[in-house]
């Protein structure tokens, strides 16, 4: 094992997400719900990365996520890698890929928009998946997601 | 929830479009019938619009429909402080149509998610307002005869002027040549120009209004230049009389040629211009109603075989 993948505790079963911009971490607990979880979780922070300089990384025990639950990361955090852990080897790497829709994750920055007034859960569809520009279902504005706000 | 709402006409179908204007044609020929009889159409005016829900109430009263609903929240004890689903949810008791103004974009779509009757949008904020479209659309086919390959000219407020891009969008399927007259800061944006681009919609800019530009117009399509739409004051003074439209550039005008407004105007048009062949916009706010007759027969379900058929005419 190489020495940079040891800063974290090694993890039996379940699933790793790495580099995660140190900044986003606290953005991907609360998107997937990790302070409720009930397995133990791990969690290494402002860790030395070569290519990011510095990043976190996620180690959640003996928990395995829907593609839908991980493709939501996209919207926060495009670049992180995942692993699914089984008897200490590593089974599958994936990535992460913008799902076509997304629902109540992030906020519309059109003040005007219905859904900035009503309690409802807002709804965008991709349409530049590259560029990450996305539209609101109900104003029809498009909007960048890097500017945009998360719920 | 319900397909048959009406939030824009942006999806509408070339086919769509053309068998809701012949429908408008059958109320056009007859406008008074008890089509609707004992079908209850609710007008929810969030945003005060004398001029729409009059419109609307005219043409659903005509077809013998029964109307309730409110024409300004504020004097409605009601929806105080109500959110919108809870109102939409209420009145979908009563009604078999919800017929609904708001200041705030994207409220009919989220109206439509939320009850099963059918939602027609009357103007939600900048966003949309399918039947002002629908009443373009019609008014061009009746005053040209057909809807293709026309030449277009929309003048003054390109930027936020929400009837002009509906227009643009919805004549994308017959082959139109658009021709841009606006002042710089109030010129038609980047995206409704891309839109044109990527949907094959030919189009001409120009900054001067006058007789040999206009010549070549089968419709003028006129709209009105706010001083409010203007960060420079001064900007709004040097153009402010330059997007008139004045009696003597119709010298040149083909004999076709109608000029329309969505109306109100102030003074883009000048008054001795009423009087000419060329003025179209009173008839343009006739055609309101039977447009308006067509959208609220498609929602309730009604074809236009139907209203071939209809026995109910009265006169
Ligand atoms: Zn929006």
């Amino acid at each position: 094992m190489k020495r940079q993948e040891l800063q974290v505790a090694a993890l039996r079963s379940g699933t790793v997400i790495d580099h995660i911009p140190s900044d986003k971490l606290f953005q991907v607990v609360s998107l997937l719900h990790l302070d409720k979880m009930e397995t133990p979780v791990t969690i290494g922070y402002n860790l030395k990365s070569g290519k990011m300089g510095s990043k976190a990384i996620v180690k959640v025990s003996d928990k395995f996520f829907t593609d839908e639950e991980l493709n939501q990361l996209a919207v926060i955090t495009p670049n992180v890698t995942l692993c699914i852990i089984r008897d200490y080897e590593v089974v599958e790497k994936k990535e992460v890929t913008l799902p076509e829709t997304l629902i109540g994750l992030v906020k519309c920055s059109n003040p005007m928009c219905i859904c900035n007034h009503e309690p409802m859960a807002t709804r965008f569809h991709v349409v530049d998946s590259e560029k990450r520009v996305v539209k609101c279902s109900y104003c029809n504005h498009e909007m960048a997601l890097e500017k945009m706000q998360i719920i | 929830m319900d397909n048959r709402s009406l939030i824009t006409l942006a999806e509408h179908s070339r086919e769509k479009l053309l068998y809701l204007i012949e429908m408008a044609q059958e109320f056009e020929k007859h406008p008074n019938r008890r089509l609707l009889e004992g079908r209850i159409a609710a007008t929810l005016f969030f945003e005060p619009s004398t001029r729409t829900r009059l419109s609307f109430e005219t043409a659903a009263n005509r077809l013998g429909a029964k109307v309730i609903g409110f024409a300004d929240p504020k004097v409605t004890s009601g929806t105080k402080g109500e959110i919108l689903k809870d109102t939409i949810k209420m009145v979908s008791n009563y009604a078999d149509i919800i017929i609904m103004r708001h200041y705030l974009e994207g409220a009919a779509k989220y109206a439509s998610e939320v009850t099963r009757i059918p939602i027609l949008n009357a103007g939600d904020g900048a966003n949309q307002h399918p039947s002002q479209t629908m009443l373009d659309l019609y008014t061009i086919y009746q005053s040209q005869g057909t809807l293709e390959n026309l030449n277009i000219y929309l003048v003054g407020d390109l930027k936020y002027g929400r009837t002009v891009h509906s227009l643009l969008t919805a004549m994308r399927h017959f082959n139109p040549t658009f021709h841009f007259i606006a002042p710089d800061e109030l010129a038609m944006p980047e995206h409704y120009k891309q839109y044109c681009k990527d949907n094959g919609i030919k189009y001409h800019e120009y900054k001067e209004f006058d007789a040999d530009v206009i010549s070549g117009a089968d419709i003028l399509y006129m709209t009105r230049v706010q001083k409010e739409r203007f960060s420079d004051l001064m900007e709004y003074e040097r153009v402010k009389d330059a997007y008139l439209l004045k009696k003597d550039m119709l010298v040149k005008a083909r004999p076709n040629m109608k000029i329309l407004h969505p109306l109100p105007r102030v003074n883009e048009i000048e008054y001795s211009i009423d009087d000419t062949p060329y003025a179209y916009y009173f008839q343009q706010a006739q055609n309101g109603l039977y447009a308006r007759q067509a959208l609220i027969s498609d929602a309730l379900g009604i074809t236009l075989e139907d209203v071939r058929n209809d026995k109910t005419i009265i006169g």
